[in-house]
């Protein structure tokens, strides 16, 4: 269907069911209960889940497929998140427009950095795009400021022209909308002691990510996908074949920064205002991180990351010592103490450190990631039946 | 003229820290062929040892004084660090106020004993796997390190002064024949430098002139061959993975008077490095140290004002901007063997 084999037809209709049942799925218990704390169904949250979700799917499409590791991601993002600013300040606040820029420009830039970066391979090409991502951050945060607000970002003001819109609403600036609707409005949905919100901005993402998912798919099974495969595997071979291969590595590189552009607009329209911070080597660290966690050069693996991530940086770091002791609470006084003590560093401010010690866990044991987990489990409860091959199901990768 | 020689010396502090990392980031890579994200975490730890070491020196215990009586009237408590027992007064205010140097001779055994754990513990698994995978082990590692010392340590800058000796500036400007105040320097930076000289200097010392750095310089450039004449290669260069983060916790010891040490340092440094590594070229350790001081000189000389208002923002982006000009038209870097990670 839709021109993909039946097994990606079945990811797709499985990320499809996730992403429409995500309020209900991330809701799973009441909102009185003692656990609603690990509830992540609020708008801002899931909102975030897919659009990183769609940030680390670009990535993929270059370090999943072409091997390449860009440490300098997370400049596309922002670059595009600013575009996304500058779009609401000049022109409205419908969201087509800001987004439309934030995938141009990023993607005009990224043919720039791209072809720049893409002339070395490895560890060097690594080190130049964190080269030039440094170099964006430093920029935005202190010589264009007049563009890029500095060190205290790009927000909206009553002043701005908004040509095409209305610069002034009751007084107030306007909200960012889809010809009228906002993105805003969410419908609470209270049955019982469970409440459930549905929020458009998320489901406006989510259509979105749906549809970038959907590309990524087609990208992964096409002749141009085999062909950066081909490149990972082995780049010089292809060369001696006489094939040039960096238009290729180009077009990746530039499809994934259009990616991250896309995923900087969706941001700034679910929250119109840009940071340099977003620009920081760090946040290009944070989507390799989402990527190799989930399962780079998968098709789902991307998507499960940014979802595992920033469920474990809202969630974890909200856990703080008093629900901790609550947690430990039957076992006797001094053993309680010492699981507390033990665990209160991974918690709350800590949420880092559980983050570097389960990335490293799964560098060392789980290359392919969660994925690789989830074919492994697999891989156990199927032995059974030898005639079975433990790699098909829902969650094959594409390799 | 003044305003060269003034920029040349600030360079200088900045390139020695530069320069000192870069090469103990070489020796990792040109021993054992590992790109090690987690070193600036290893600066940042030599840092928190004079802290540490600061923190175990003013260890105290209460007294009551007989001599002094607080506001109500009662004998006044005073804290006491314990060193004063021992040595009596005037002893232990000198080690107090000499911790920094001090911490180099605490720093040595704990960053060496860092890095043979890290090597032999983490690093070790990883020299099959591909270059992208140990890149991301180091990584997590930093980020790991960098939590446990914002965990124990927290997040605000701690000051660590330097001994009074070296408090106050030093006037270069007389000594070349200039007019007075136009060209001071801080003591503690020049002593800086001298300390990354000299550490410099060791360290090629050691490779030259030893057995032992003979057999690791041989190693580095025919691992195999080494190991066929019967010498066990691996446990060298383990210790020379030891001496790069006693290199880099000493860069960092002697830098926590010029920036009060904080968890993040290290990755502020790291990626400096990174570039400092490539410009000089991959696995070239003279190419680390020239590179290292080139880089820190070219910055300063980037943070004129005359400079910055001709080239608004170039303070901030010209290290990178060299690295960029240098890796495209030089692939190897300044002083980069022909063939060393020349892809």
């Amino acid at each position: 269907m839709f021109g993909l084999t039946a097994k990606n037809t079945r990811l797709l209709f499985l990320v499809i069911f996730l992403v429409a049942f995500a309020p209900f799925l991330m809701n799973p218990f009441p909102s009185d209960s003692a656990m609603a704390q690990f509830n992540a169904g609020y708008p801002d949250l899931m909102q975030r889940f897919v659009i990183f979700g769609i940030f680390a799917i670009g990535f993929n499409i270059l370090f999943g497929l072409t091997g390449y590791l860009s440490f300098g991601h997370a400049a596309f993002l922002g670059v595009g998140s600013y575009a996304g600013v500058w779009m609401f300040k000049l022109l409205g606040m419908n969201v087509i427009p800001a987004i439309a820029a934030s995938v141009l420009v990023a993607g005009l830039l990224s043919v720039v950095i791209g072809y720049i970066c893409l002339r070395r391979s490895g560890i060097y090409f690594s080190i130049l795009t964190l080269a030039f991502a440094q170099m964006m951050f430093a920029l935005a945060a202190s010589v264009l400021t007049p563009i890029t607000g500095g060190e205290t970002g790009l927000t909206l003001s009553l002043s701005d022209p908004r040509i095409l819109g209305a610069a002034a609403v009751d007084g107030n600036i306007p909200v960012p909308s889809f010809f009228g609707l906002e993105m805003r409005s969410t419908y609470e949905l209270v049955l019982g002691s469970w409440s459930f919100s549905f929020n458009t901005g998320y489901y406006f993402c989510a259509i979105i990510m749906v549809l970038a998912f959907y590309a990524s798919i087609r990208i992964f099974q096409s002749p141009f996908g085999l062909m950066l495969r081909a490149i990972k595997t082995n780049q010089t071979r292809l060369n001696y074949t006489g094939l040039n291969s960096r238009p290729y590595t180009l077009a990746a590189f530039v499809i994934s920064g259009m990616y991250a552009g896309l995923a900087g607009g969706l941001m700034v329209a679910m929250d119109p205002l840009a940071g340099a911070e977003r620009m920081f080597w760090t946040a290009s660290g944070e989507v390799v991180i989402m990527t190799i966690l989930g399962g780079a050069g998968t098709m789902i693996g991307p998507v499960l990351g940014a979802g595992a991530i920033k469920y474990m940086e809202n969630i974890v770091s909200k856990i703080n010592k008093t629900i901790l002791e609550q947690w430990f609470s039957f076992m006797p006084d001094g053993i309680s103490d010492v699981f507390v003590t033990l665990v209160y560093p991974f918690i709350g401010k800590g949420w880092h450190l559980t983050l570097g010690v389960v990335f490293m866990l799964v560098i060392i044991f789980l290359p392919g990631g969660l994925v690789e987990g989830g074919q492994k489990i697999k891989g156990l409860f199927s032995r059974k039946k030898p005639e079975t091959t433990p790699t098909d199901g829902a969650k094959t990768p594409a390799e | 003229m003044e305003a060269i020689v003034l920029q040349l010396l600030s360079g200088l502090d900045g390139g020695s820290a530069y320069a000192l990392i870069a090469l103990g980031l070489t020796l990792i890579f040109g021993t054992l062929g590992v790109v090690n994200f987690a070193h600036g975490a290893l600066f940042m730890i030599g840092a928190f040892c004079t802290v540490t070491l600061q923190r175990i020196l003013t260890l105290s215990h209460t007294v009551i004084d007989d001599t002094k009586t607080d506001f109500l009237g009662n004998p006044a408590k005073v804290q006491v660090p314990y060193i004063q027992d021992w040595f009596g007064e005037a002893a232990s205010a000198t080690i107090i106020d000499w911790s920094v140097p001090l911490a180099i001779l605490f720093a040595i055994p704990v960053m060496l004993v860092i890095g043979i754990v890290m090597e032999r513990g983490l690093i070790k698994h990883f020299y099959k796997r591909p270059h992208a995978d140990q890149i991301l082990v180091t990584f997590g590692l930093a980020i790991v390190l960098q939590e446990i010392i914002k965990y124990f340590f927290g997040a605000n800058p701690i000051p660590a002064p330097a001994p009074d000796a070296f408090k106050g500036s030093f006037d270069f400007g007389q000594l070349l024949g200039f007019e007075a105040n136009r060209i001071i320097y801080p003591y503690w930076r020049l002593v800086y430098f001298g300390f990354a000289a000299l550490i410099i200097t060791g360290v090629f010392a050691f490779l030259q002139f030893t057995t032992f750095g003979m057999v690791v310089r041989a190693g580095m450039a025919d691992r195999e061959t080494v190991g066929l004449l019967g010498i066990d290669i691996d446990k060298r260069f383990t210790m020379m993975f030891g001496l790069a983060a006693v290199v880099a916790g000493l860069a960092g010891v002697m830098y926590t008077p010029i920036n009060s040490p904080n968890y993040h340092m290290g990755m502020d440094f790291l990626v400096i490095s990174f570039v400092v590594v490539v410009v000089g070229g991959m696995g070239s350790l003279p190419g680390a140290v020239l590179a290292g001081f080139v880089l820190g000189i070219l910055q300063s000389f980037a943070s004129m004002r005359e400079v910055i208002e001709f080239l608004p923002g170039i303070n901030q982006v010209v290290i990178y901007l060299a690295a960029i000009v240098i890796l495209l038209t030089r692939p190897r870097g300044l002083l980069g063997k022909r063939g060393v990670m020349e892809d």
